[in-house]
């Protein structure tokens, strides 16, 4: 990449001079094409019974849906059984909201030092720039995440999130940024030095803070699935956890869990299941040892139910967050995660961001596809994402129709020129006569057909008409047969 | 109006007036997944959890302590951490292994002790999952949450008898969380080898944040059968 400030800070309208840079990386785009190799060839080896996966999907599916469609009694139910269980629960309708009421914990408790399990919910409200304003130490454990973190760097995908960076290049920051650490290329000895630092922070930190991977309405439980032991660790050494997750992961059932889990690990990476499922009911009990005196839970919307408003569009809420769509993603794999410029990169990242940031910031977004349905293909909960991305399309490009609210930067990438373009089109093929007279013309002054046309040409030959129109040659191979 | 009112106000405006049926899971796993035999049962968690790296050491209730105390003289290990309160805390206490310590206080009085000088762990386990080669481990106030996660080795007695095909099996045959079934605990862990990570070009390390090694002491009273030699490792699982 070229772009060296922080990604935050990079806006999402230069997303296609920033595919540009990511396409002459040929490092990067080697590190993604045989990580993508391998996440795929993983998934693949899991699945080797076609009906069978596809009895799984529907059921993911048919579980999502059923909890959506029940969402606001789901989490009122959740809310009330965690607030039996001991748990505080909070509502935020944005980064900022979640952001504060994060802060105003810490502060109630002091904290100095904030140690973190893998939240993407947490990247998308920008915590750790929050908590730096606020005075207070936000570090990341997950050791993908730390790694990153390090460096200066946001995540390049939300399932291994330093997938970009060589062992090498790992190897030179560890040198250069962990005191008294000399490089090794060795990953045990690399993991081990991560191991070292990162223990000694979970003894220290005064909140440990995790996201939710399903929330269980009935019983009042937050589970989370992890390789690495950080996130138990962030949810049970230090005094107070808080837990923060988008409004959509929540279950009725325990029972309901088992299938999505599943399919969740099997599709990130392959894996039958992840080291540790950690199911979390409840704050340390008065006669128990350790655990978290206090733990909260913090509900965060961020424009999610502007998704949810919309019948079609309320399926980008079915996500688990696996990633598949990612790696299997021609243009994820060829651009990498950075040239999104959003939290959630690769096409769930194109159908999700607009909603969260807007039109006007991400009307490029759902272009950069070439809808070969891939993406749905291996989806394990079958959002059909190609459809959501010429909806968004459209969207981006039109008024909202009457009587229905518009969307967070409707109509951003409206073009008067596109309009024009598209209306003398339809005039065109309408009209019998106009198109005839327009095929005459077109073939007879071919020769004045300029030769560069705007974006087209970067990288094609120029459209030229034909010498005779398929009509006109059709019409004089008649006269030679007859 | 407060954020959660707001949030809520939109939804309920939105939701579907008629929600879909009830999702079928039963029907899922009986399509998916037929009952095993209880030999079945033990040779595939063998299997699997060998393929997640956990060492399996087969057991009986009459050597299961010596068993235990020749493992931890074989790894070094100088501190073994149990909960004395806990269902194997009086015949491990009766042992006289000269190793134990026992956590009988809270983390917070002795955390770098714990962190520092804690050479393994040693907890009971609520059964295990055959399909996928997971222990069922609920800390409660006998056997504390850190047991099973800070120190580098994890010992863990696992019953035989309480292997479960699947964990959608487990949480319906024992009813977790539900009305009439099993309470939750305050944290309740599902345990598939030692803590590991493939952050850093894919490449599997273990030891990433927990326990480096994971031992089951597997009791069965039964005598082991053909192909189920824990011995050796399979590679199919590996992550």
């Amino acid at each position: 990449m070229t772009a060296r400030h922080p990604l935050q800070f990079v806006p999402a309208e230069e997303f296609k001079a920033r595919t540009r840079a990511a396409t002459d990386d040929a490092h990067l785009r080697q590190s993604f094409r045989s990580a993508m190799d391998f996440l795929m060839a993983k998934r693949a080896a899991q699945f080797p019974d076609d009906s069978a996966l596809q009895r799984q999907r529907e059921t993911a599916e048919a579980i999502r849906r059923y909890s959506l469609a029940r969402l606001p009694e789901l989490l009122e139910q959740l809310e009330r059984r965690l607030t039996a269980n001991g748990v505080h629960v909070h509502w935020a309708e944005n980064g900022d909201e979640a952001n504060a009421i994060i802060i105003d914990i810490a502060r109630r408790h002091s904290a100095k030092l904030m140690v973190k399990g893998k939240s993407m919910v947490s990247e998308e409200t920008e915590l750790n720039h929050a908590m730096e304003a606020a005075g207070i130490d936000a570090l990341e454990s997950d050791m993908g995440e730390y790694i990153v973190q390090l460096d200066g760097e946001k995540p390049s995908h939300i399932i291994m999130p330093a997938i970009h960076k060589t062992k090498q290049q790992i190897a030179r920051l560890f040198a250069e940024k962990v005191p008294g650490v000399s490089y090794t290329e060795s990953v045990d000895a690399l993991i081990g030095i991560g191991r070292a630092v990162l223990r000694e922070k979970f003894m220290q930190a005064d909140i440990g803070l995790s996201g939710v991977n399903f929330a269980v309405a009935e019983t009042g439980t937050l589970c989370l699935v992890e390789n690495e032991g950080n996130g138990r660790m962030c949810t049970t050494v230090p005094r107070v956890h808080v837990a923060i997750t988008g409004i959509e992961k929540v279950v009725e059932k325990l029972e309901h869990v088992p299938p999505l889990y599943g399919l969740l690990t099997r599709s990130a990476t392959g894996q039958a299941i992840t080291t540790y499922f950690n199911m979390i009911s409840g704050p340390r009990k008065p006669d128990e040892q350790d655990g978290p005196e206090e733990v909260h839970l913090v509900l965060l919307d961020n424009n999610r139910s502007q998704a949810y408003a919309d019948e079609q569009m309320r399926a980008t809420l079915q996500c688990i967050r696996c990633g598949a769509c990612m790696n299997h993603c021609p243009v994820y794999t060829r651009i990498g995660g950075h040239a999104y410029g959003t939290t959630y990169p690769g096409p769930i990242g194109e159908i999700i961001s607009p909603h969260m940031m807007g039109l006007a910031a991400t009307h490029a977004l759902p272009t950069a596809s070439s809808l070969c349905g891939a993406c749905a293909e291996v989806c394990p909960v079958k959002i059909p994402i190609p459809d959501l991305l010429i909806r968004l399309r459209g969207e981006a490009t039109h008024d909202a129709p009457a009587g229905r609210a518009p969307l967070l930067g409707q109509g951003a990438a409206k073009s008067r020129l596109m309009d024009a373009v598209w209306a003398g089109w339809a005039a065109l093929y309408t009209r019998p006569a106009l198109y005839r007279a327009f095929a005459w013309l077109a073939t007879r002054f071919r020769a004045l057909t300029p030769p560069v046309q705007s974006g087209w040409t970067a990288s094609r030959t120029p459209l030229r008409p034909a010498p005779r129109s398929l009509r006109e040659q059709l019409a004089e191979r008649r006269r030679a047969h007859r | 109006m407060s954020a959660r009112d707001r949030i809520l106000g939109r939804l309920r405006a939105a939701a579907p007036r008629t929600a879909p049926a009830a999702p079928d899971v039963h029907t899922l796993y009986e399509a998916l997944h037929r009952p095993t035999s209880r030999t079945e049962r033990v040779a595939r968690f063998c299997a699997q959890m060998t393929g997640w790296r956990g060492e399996i050491v087969r057991v009986t209730h009459a050597n299961w302590v010596d068993t235990l105390r020749g493992l931890c003289a074989a790894k070094g290990v100088n501190s073994l951490l149990y909960g004395p309160r806990g269902v194997h805390g009086e015949a491990l206490a009766a042992a006289g292994l000269s190793v134990l310590r026992p956590y009988d206080r809270p983390v917070d009085t002795w955390k770098e002790e714990l962190f520092e000088r804690i050479d393994a762990g040693f907890t009971s386990t609520r059964g295990a999952i055959a399909e996928t080669g997971t222990l069922i481990v609920w800390p409660d106030a006998a056997e504390p949450r850190l047991l099973s996660l800070v120190p580098p080795i994890h010992f863990a007695l696992l019953d035989a008898g309480r292997i479960h095909d699947t964990l959608f099996d487990a949480i319906c045959a024992e009813g977790w969380g539900s009305a009439g079934g099993t309470a939750l605990p305050t944290n309740a862990l599902l345990v598939s080898g030692p803590s590991k990570t493939a952050d850093i070009q894919q490449t599997l390390a273990y030891g990433a944040h927990g326990p480096k090694e994971l031992v089951i002491l597997l009791l069965d009273e039964t005598p082991a059968e053909a192909g189920t030699d824990p011995a050796t490792p399979t590679t199919e699982a590996r992550p």
